[in-house]
C-alpha cells in the first residue's frame, strides 16, 4: 500500500503536467496551434491504456496510441506495441484465474475545432475477461463511442471468440500482438415518421386506379352472369333442402373476400 | 380521399385485432374509484334542510360535491396541476360556490345542484391574499377578492366587476384580511412586520377610500391565525410573546392604540414554541361576527372565550381538546370540540356558542385507526331536529389524508382514502392458496417420517379434499337457487384465497402520504391500510416482493424502501403484503445515502430473495443477511454485477461484487453533461418472459431476436431547446459490460420522453418540436439469421453487435404515460398501454409498432401479416379499455400477468384508480361467457343414446335375420 500511494501521486502530477501543457501552449499562441494541426492533417493521439493484475486491483499501463485523423469520417489509428514476457505471463496468469482484462482512454472530444476543450478530467473503461482475450489469440474489437458532437462517451473491448472454454494456449507467438479492430461509432440518427413517400405512393396508387376503371368494379359486378342463375338455380331445387342453400351461402362469402 | 382509402384498407385488413367491451360486460372485471385528494376547504349546503351536498376543495386542485349520506361524488371538476388550477378561497352563498383559482387568476362561481359553471371573471394579475363575500342591508350582493396591491368587488350574481381600487402604500404594508360586517364597508387590514397595522375602510357602492389609519402594533409578526374580527368589528389579535390579547375596533375613531389584555389576567398561557390560534365565526356575511371564539394555546388545548363589554371572559376550557370548530344552523351557532376519550377513541361534543353550556346527548365517539394517522381538521354539518334542538354531523379529516363522516353516537356513514388519489408505486401479489391446498402443499413440504403417517396423512389429506369439495358443490348447488344479484359474497381478509386462474390479486399500494394499502383487484375493496408515520413529503418509494406466496408455510413479504430526496437516506420497511402486517425481522440499518437496489434471484433458506443495497461509498449491504445468503454471494460474487447513474455528472458506471461485499469500478460511460442530460434509464422487467426467440420470415428463415436481460434503455435530452437543435439522445447500453451497443439521435424532438421497454424491443414516445406533434418511434434488436450461442445469454460472450430497424410514426394525440402488457408466458401478443390525458387508456396492438412493416406490399410480407407502413397511428376508440370509465391525471400503468395466458391485469392509477383486465389476442383459452353448455350436453347426451338404440335394434334386427 505505502509504495502505491506515492506512485499514484506521481501519476496524478504527471497527469496534471500534461493537462496543463497543450493548455499553456494555447495562451501564446491562440488560434494558430489548432489550425497547423487542421492543416498538417497528422490530428492527434490518445493514449490507450490497459490492466491486467492478479489481485484484480487496476494498475493502467500504456497499451498503445490512438490516432485519430480529422475530417469527415472519423478514422481512427491503433499503433500498439508487442506484448513483452513478462505481460504475457501476467495475462495468462490472470487468465486463470479468471481476471479482467481492463482497458482506457482518456475523455477526449474528436472535433478539431474543440482543440481547446478538447480534454476533460476522468477516463473511459471498459473490460473484457482475460480469459477470452488469451483464448481468441488476442484478437479483439475495440469501439469508440461518440456522441453528436463529437465526444467521446464510452469505449467498448469484445474478443472474437468472446468465450472462455478453459483451452490451454500453448504458442507463446500467439500472444505477442494484439490483432485489433478499431473503429469510431457516431449516434445514428433515427428516422422521422415518412409522410412524403407514403402520400406519394398513394397518389400513384389511386392514379392506378383511376386508369383503368376495370379493376375497380366490385366482385358483384364483375360475375352477376354467373352468379344469378346460380341463385336461380339453388332456389328452385333448394325449396326441400334447407342445408345445401346454407353451404353454398357460406361459399359465397368466402369467395367474396 | 387517399388518406381514407388507406385507412379503410387498415380497417378491413385488421378487423379481427378489434376488440371492445361488450355493454353486458360493463363493470364485470373492471371498477373505477375516484378521489379528490387532500381536503383545504369543506362546506356543509345548509341552504335547506334536506341537503345532502357537501363541497369541497383539494390541493389537488379538484372541486367537487360530495353526498354527505353515502361519501360518493356528485359532481367533480378536475383543473389544471400546478399552480395554474390551484384552488385559493372556496366561498358559498346559498346555491352558489365561489371559488378563487390560480393564484387570484379567476373567480369563478358555480351552480351546486349539477356542478355547472355560473360565470367566471379573469382578475388582474397579482398574488392572491383573501377573499370574501360581502353583504349589504341582511343581503348578500358581491364578493371582494384582495390581492397584493388591489382590491375588487364584485356582483354575485353575474360576476362583473363592481370596482377595483389599488391599496395604499402596497409595497410596504402587507395587506392579508379583509373583513365587512353588512354596514356598507369593507376593511382591508394590512401590517408592517414589527411597526404597525394599517387599516383601510371603502365604501361598497364606488370603492371610495372613507378612512385609513395605522395603529401601533409592534409586537406583530403575521396576521393570518393570530388575528380575527368578532363581535360588531373588534379586531382581535393573540401574541405568543407578550402572552396578550390584544382588541381594537375598527370603526372607532379616538381609539389609536391597541389595548393590550394580558392572558394571565385570564389565567391562561401559551404553550412554548406554539404560534397560538383564533378562530371566530361570522354565520352571515351580511351580519358582523359572534362574540364567541376559539384560542388555541397548545395542540391539545382550546378555550372558548367571549367579548363582552369589551371585556374577554372565558366560557369554557376544553383542556385536552385536539380540534374545535363553530357551526350555524338557523339561529343556532355551535361549537364541536374533539378530546381524547382514551388511547383509541376520542369524543366529540357540541356546547352552544353564547353560553358554553354542553349540549345533552350530542356525544360522538370516534375511534381512531390504529393504523392511521391522528385527526386534524373537523368539519361539522349541524341541522335542527324537528323538535327545534340542534343535531350534528361531523367529517374528520385525518394526517392519512381519510376523510371520515360520522353521525351520532359514532356511527361511521361513510369513509374516503383520499390518500390513494395520490399513489406513487404498486405491485400485484398472488393471494395465498386455500386451506386445503395449502394442507397439501404442507404434506409435500414436510419430510418424510415413516411409511405409515405417511399414509395416514396422504388419506386424510384426501379426505379433507373430499369434503372441501362437497361443500363447494353443495355452496354451488345452493347459491344457484338464488336470484343472482344475493349472491354478492363480501371479501375479507379471512375469505382471500386464490381463485382458479389467479385473476384475483392483492394489489399493494403505496402513496406519497406514506400510507400503504391492500386492495382486492377484483372488487376494489380496501382489505388493510397502514400509515407510516414520520415521513418526508418529497420521499421516493421503492416496493420490493422479496417472497412471494408460493412458499407456504413462509407468508409473503414485501419490502418497502424509503429515500429522503434530499439527503439520500433511506429505511426498510418489511410487511406482509397480504395481511399489511410489519414483519418482526431485523431490518439493516442504513446509516449512508443509498444508491441503488438490486433484487437478486438468490434466495436464503426461507426462500426470500436477497436485496442488495449499494450506499454511497459503494459497499454493499444485503438482506437478509444470514450466514447462508452472505455464503451464497460469495460463491456467486464475480456474476453479480450492478450500474449507477449519476444524471449530474450524465456518468454511468458499472461494478462487480467482490467476495467481501465491496465493489470495484469495472466500466464508465460518460456522457457530457453540456450537450444532454439523461432523463430515464429504465431496465426490463424481471418477470417477463419471452416464448419465442426469433420471428419466422416470409421465406421461412429465422430472425432471431436480440433477447439481453441486462440491457438497459437510456434517454436524453439536449440541454440546448431551441426548436431546430433539440434532440432526443437513446442509447442501449449493457449494464454489465456497459457496452454500447446502439446510440441513436432523434433530432429535431424534445421531451418529455415515454418510453416502454421490453423483450427485443424500446418503444418511445416524443414531441416533434418542428411539426409540433407527437410522434412514436420503434426500435427492436435481432441478432441476425443465426443465434450466437443458443443455450444460453451472457454478456461477457456475446461480441457481434446486434441489427437495429427503427420506425416512427405520427401519434395524434399527447400521452401520459406508456406501460405494455404481460401475460404469463408470453405466448400472447403485445399491447401497447397508452394513457391519455383526455382519461382514456388506449390499448395500442404492438404489430402497429413493427419496424419490418413494408413501404411496398410484397407476397412475403403479407405471409408475414406485416401491415403496410402507414405513418399515422390510428386511434380507435373500441381500443379505449376504460370505455367511459375515464381516469383522471393518469400517472402509471401497473400490468402484471395472470394465471391465464391470454389474459393480462391492468391497474391504471392517478387521480383515480381503474382495474381491468386486457385480452391482446383475445380469450384463445377460456370458453365464452355465453356458450351454451346445455346445448352441446344435450347433443352429446341425444347422440350417445342415439348410438345405444341404433345399435340395440341393429342386434335384434340381425338376429331377426339369422332365425330366418
Amino acid at each position: 500500500m505505502a509504495t502505491i500511494r506515492p506512485l499514484s501521486l506521481i501519476l496524478s502530477v504527471l497527469s496534471i503536467i500534461t493537462l496543463l501543457w497543450p493548455q499553456s501552449g494555447e495562451c501564446n499562441n491562440g488560434r494558430r496551434v489548432g489550425e497547423a494541426v487542421d492543416t498538417d492533417f497528422s490530428g492527434f493521439s490518445v493514449p490507450l491504456e490497459h490492466s491486467f493484475e492478479v489481485d484484480d486491483v487496476p494498475r493502467f499501463h500504456l497499451r498503445g496510441a490512438l490516432q485519430f485523423r480529422g475530417g469527415r469520417e472519423n478514422s481512427v489509428y491503433l499503433s500498439q506495441n508487442q506484448l513483452s514476457e513478462k505481460d504475457r505471463n501476467i495475462l495468462k496468469e490472470v487468465a486463470a484465474v479468471d481476471g479482467l482484462y481492463r482497458i482506457r482512454v482518456p475523455r477526449v472530444s474528436l472535433q478539431v475545432d474543440r482543440q481547446t476543450e478538447r480534454q476533460s478530467e476522468g477516463y473511459l473503461t471498459a473490460f473484457v475477461r482475460a480469459c477470452s482475450l488469451v483464448e481468441s489469440h488476442l484478437s479483439d474489437v475495440i469501439t469508440l463511442h461518440t456522441d453528436v458532437s463529437g465526444y467521446v462517451i464510452g469505449i467498448s473491448i469484445v474478443t472474437i471468440p468472446g468465450s472462455c472454454r478453459g483451452i490451454e494456449v500453448e504458442d507463446e507467438v500467439d500472444l505477442e500482438v494484439f490483432n485489433t479492430t478499431i473503429s469510431v461509432v457516431a449516434p445514428v440518427t433515427a428516422p422521422a415518421p415518412e409522410t412524403a413517400p407514403y402520400i406519394e405512393r398513394m397518389e400513384q396508387e389511386m392514379e392506378k386506379k383511376g386508369k383503368n376503371p376495370q379493376e375497380q368494379k366490385s366482385f358483384f359486378a364483375k360475375y352477376w352472369m354467373y352468379i344469378v342463375p346460380l341463385v336461380l338455380f339453388l332456389m328452385m331445387s333448394g325449396a326441400q333442402d334447407q342445408s345445401g342453400g346454407g353451404a353454398g351461402g357460406g361459399a359465397a362469402n368466402g369467395g367474396g373476400r | 380521399m387517399a388518406w381514407l382509402v388507406v385507412r379503410l384498407a387498415i380497417t378491413v385488413s385488421l378487423l379481427y385485432t378489434a376488440s371492445a367491451v361488450f355493454e353486458d360486460q360493463v363493470g364485470k372485471f373492471d371498477w373505477r374509484q375516484q378521489f379528490i385528494g387532500k381536503v383545504r376547504f369543506a362546506l356543509f349546503d345548509t341552504h335547506s334542510q334536506a341537503s345532502k351536498k357537501l363541497l369541497v376543495a383539494t390541493d389537488k386542485n379538484v372541486f367537487a360535491s360530495l353526498n354527505s349520506r353515502t361519501g360518493d361524488l356528485f359532481w367533480r371538476h378536475v383543473d389544471k396541476t400546478g399552480p395554474e388550477g390551484h384552488i385559493d378561497a372556496l366561498l358559498m352563498y346559498g346555491q352558489d360556490a365561489v371559488v378563487v383559482v390560480g393564484n387570484g387568476r379567476l373567480l369563478r362561481s358555480w351552480e351546486t345542484t349539477v356542478g355547472g359553471l355560473k360565470w367566471e371573471a379573469v382578475l388582474d394579475t397579482g398574488s392572491f391574499q383573501a377573499a370574501a363575500l360581502v353583504g349589504v342591508q341582511d343581503f348578500v350582493k358581491y364578493v371582494a377578492v384582495l390581492k397584493k396591491s388591489a382590491i375588487s368587488l364584485h356582483d354575485l350574481s353575474s360576476g362583473s366587476q363592481i370596482w377595483v381600487e389599488n391599496l395604499p402604500d402596497s409595497d410596504t404594508v402587507q395587506y392579508q384580511t379583509i373583513y365587512s360586517g353588512g354596514n356598507g364597508l369593507v376593511f382591508v387590514l394590512g401590517f408592517v412586520p414589527n411597526s404597525h397595522i394599517v387599516i383601510v375602510e371603502y365604501k361598497i357602492e364606488d370603492g371610495e377610500i372613507m378612512k385609513k389609519k395605522s395603529v401601533e402594533a409592534a409586537w406583530m409578526s403575521s396576521l393570518e391565525n393570530s388575528c380575527a374580527v368578532i363581535s360588531s368589528g373588534i379586531l382581535l389579535c393573540v401574541d405568543q410573546i407578550t402572552q396578550s390579547l390584544y382588541t381594537l375596533p375598527l370603526q372607532s375613531a379616538e381609539q389609536t392604540e391597541m389595548r393590550q389584555i394580558h392572558l394571565q389576567t385570564l389565567d391562561l398561557e401559551v404553550a412554548s414554541g406554539f404560534p397560538p390560534v383564533l378562530t371566530s365565526t361570522q354565520p352571515n356575511p351580511a351580519q358582523p361576527p359572534l362574540a364567541e371564539f376559539f384560542l388555541q394555546l397548545s395542540p391539545d388545548h382550546h378555550i372558548l372565550l367571549q367579548l363582552k363589554d369589551g371585556l374577554i371572559a372565558p366560557l369554557r376550557d376544553f383542556n385536552p381538546s385536539y380540534l374545535a370548530a363553530f357551526a350555524t344552523s338557523g339561529e343556532k351557532t355551535v361549537a364541536a370540540v374533539m378530546s381524547p376519550k382514551n388511547d383509541t377513541a376520542c369524543s366529540i361534543n357540541l356546547f352552544s356558542a353564547d353560553t358554553g353550556r354542553r349540549h345533552l346527548d350530542t356525544t360522538i365517539i370516534y375511534h381512531m385507526d390504529p393504523n392511521g394517522g391522528k385527526p386534524n381538521r373537523l368539519y361539522v354539518h349541524a341541522f335542527l331536529k324537528k323538535d327545534d334542538s340542534v343535531g350534528y354531523r361531523v367529517m374528520v379529516q385525518t394526517e392519512d389524508l381519510t376523510l371520515t363522516f360520522l353521525q351520532q353516537p359514532g356511527r361511521v356513514v361513510w369513509m374516503r382514502e383520499e390518500a390513494l388519489a395520490d399513489v406513487v408505486t404498486m405491485e400485484m401479489v398472488d393471494l395465498p392458496l386455500t386451506g386445503t391446498q395449502a394442507e397439501l402443499e404442507g404434506e409435500f413440504g414436510k419430510k418424510a417420517d415413516g411409511l405409515l403417517p405417511m399414509v395416514l396423512k396422504r388419506l386424510s389429506s384426501q379426505f379433507i379434499l373430499l369434503q372441501a369439495w362437497m361443500a363447494h358443490l353443495w355452496k354451488l348447488f345452493y347459491d344457484a337457487r338464488k336470484p343472482r344479484s344475493s349472491v354478492k359474497n363480501e371479501v375479507t381478509i379471512d375469505t382471500l384465497s386464490r381463485d382458479e386462474f389467479n385473476l384475483q390479486k392483492m394489489m399493494v399500494m403505496v402513496t406519497a402520504s406514506g400510507k400503504l394499502f391492500g386492495i382486492d383487484s377484483k372488487s376494489g375493496t380496501i382489505l388493510w391500510k397502514q400509515y407510516l408515520e414520520n415521513i418526508q413529503p418529497n420521499s421516493i418509494f421503492k416496493l420490493i416482493v422479496q417472497r412471494t406466496t408460493a412458499h407456504f408455510p413462509h407468508p409473503p413479504q414485501c419490502t418497502l424502501l424509503i429515500k429522503d430526496k434530499d439527503t439520500g437516506l433511506g429505511s426498510l420497511y418489511v410487511f406482509n403484503p397480504i395481511f399489511g402486517k410489519k414483519s418482526h425481522i431485523s431490518v439493516p440499518a442504513l446509516p449512508r445515502p443509498v444508491l441503488q437496489t438490486l433484487l437478486l434471484p438468490v434466495i436464503d433458506q426461507d426462500y426470500a430473495k436477497v436485496l442488495l443495497l449499494i450506499d454511497d461509498q459503494y459497499k454493499v449491504t444485503a438482506f437478509p443477511s444470514t450466514k447462508n445468503v452472505l455464503q451464497q454471494l460469495q460463491d456467486t460474487a464475480s456474476s453479480i454485477f450492478f450500474y449507477l447513474v449519476d444524471t449530474s455528472q450524465g456518468k454511468l458506471s458499472g461494478f462487480r461484487l467482490r467476495m467481501d461485499l465491496s465493489t470495484e469500478l469495472i466500466w464508465e460511460v460518460v456522457i457530457p453533461t453540456e450537450v444532454q442530460k439523461i432523463v430515464a434509464v429504465k431496465g426490463k422487467r424481471a418477470n417477463e418472459h419471452v416464448h419465442s426467440q426469433g420471428r419466422v420470415m416470409g421465406d421461412r428463415s429465422v430472425l432471431y431476436k436480440y433477447l439481453n436481460p441486462n440491457l438497459l434503455a437510456v434517454i436524453t435530452e439536449s440541454t440546448d431547446t431551441h426548436q431546430e437543435r433539440s434532440f432526443v439522445g437513446i442509447f442501449l447500453i449493457d449494464g454489465v459490460t456497459g457496452r454500447i451497443v446502439h446510440e441513436a439521435v432523434q433530432r429535431k424532438a424534445r421531451g418529455p420522453v415515454h418510453f416502454v421497454h421490453s423483450e427485443n424491443w424500446v418503444v418511445y414516445v416524443y414531441w416533434n418540436s418542428k411539426f409540433r406533434r407527437n410522434e412514436f418511434s420503434v426500435l427492436e434488436l435481432f441478432e441476425g439469421a443465426e443465434l450466437y450461442n443458443s443455450t444460453v445469454f451472457s454478456s461477457l460472450d456475446r461480441p457481434h453487435p446486434p441489427q437495429v430497424l427503427q420506425q416512427s410514426y405520427i401519434f395524434p394525440a399527447p400521452i401520459s404515460t406508456l406501460e405494455a402488457t404481460l401475460t404469463e408466458k408470453g405466448i400472447t401478443s403485445r399491447h401497447l398501454l397508452v394513457g391519455l390525458p383526455s382519461g382514456n387508456i388506449l390499448s395500442l396492438p404492438k404489430m402497429f409498432l413493427d419496424p419490418r412493416r413494408p413501404e411496398v406490399v410484397s407476397e412475403q410480407s403479407r405471409e408475414e401479416n406485416l401491415i403496410p407502413y402507414a405513418p399515422e397511428m390510428p386511434i380507435r376508440t373500441e381500443w379505449f379499455i376504460n370505455y367511459n370509465q375515464t381516469v383522471s391525471r393518469v400517472r402509471g400503468i401497473y400490468t402484471a400477468p395472470s394465471g391465464l395466458e391470454s389474459t393480462c391485469l391492468v391497474v391504471a392509477y392517478g387521480l383515480d384508480i381503474y382495474q381491468t383486465r386486457v385480452f391482446p389476442s383475445k380469450q384463445f383459452d377460456v370458453l365464452k361467457d355465453d356458450y351454451d353448455y346445455v346445448l352441446i350436453s344435450s347433443v352429446l347426451f341425444g347422440l350417445f343414446f342415439a348410438t345405444m338404440i341404433s345399435k340395440r335394434l341393429a342386434e335384434v334386427k340381425l338376429l331377426n335375420r339369422a332365425w330366418r
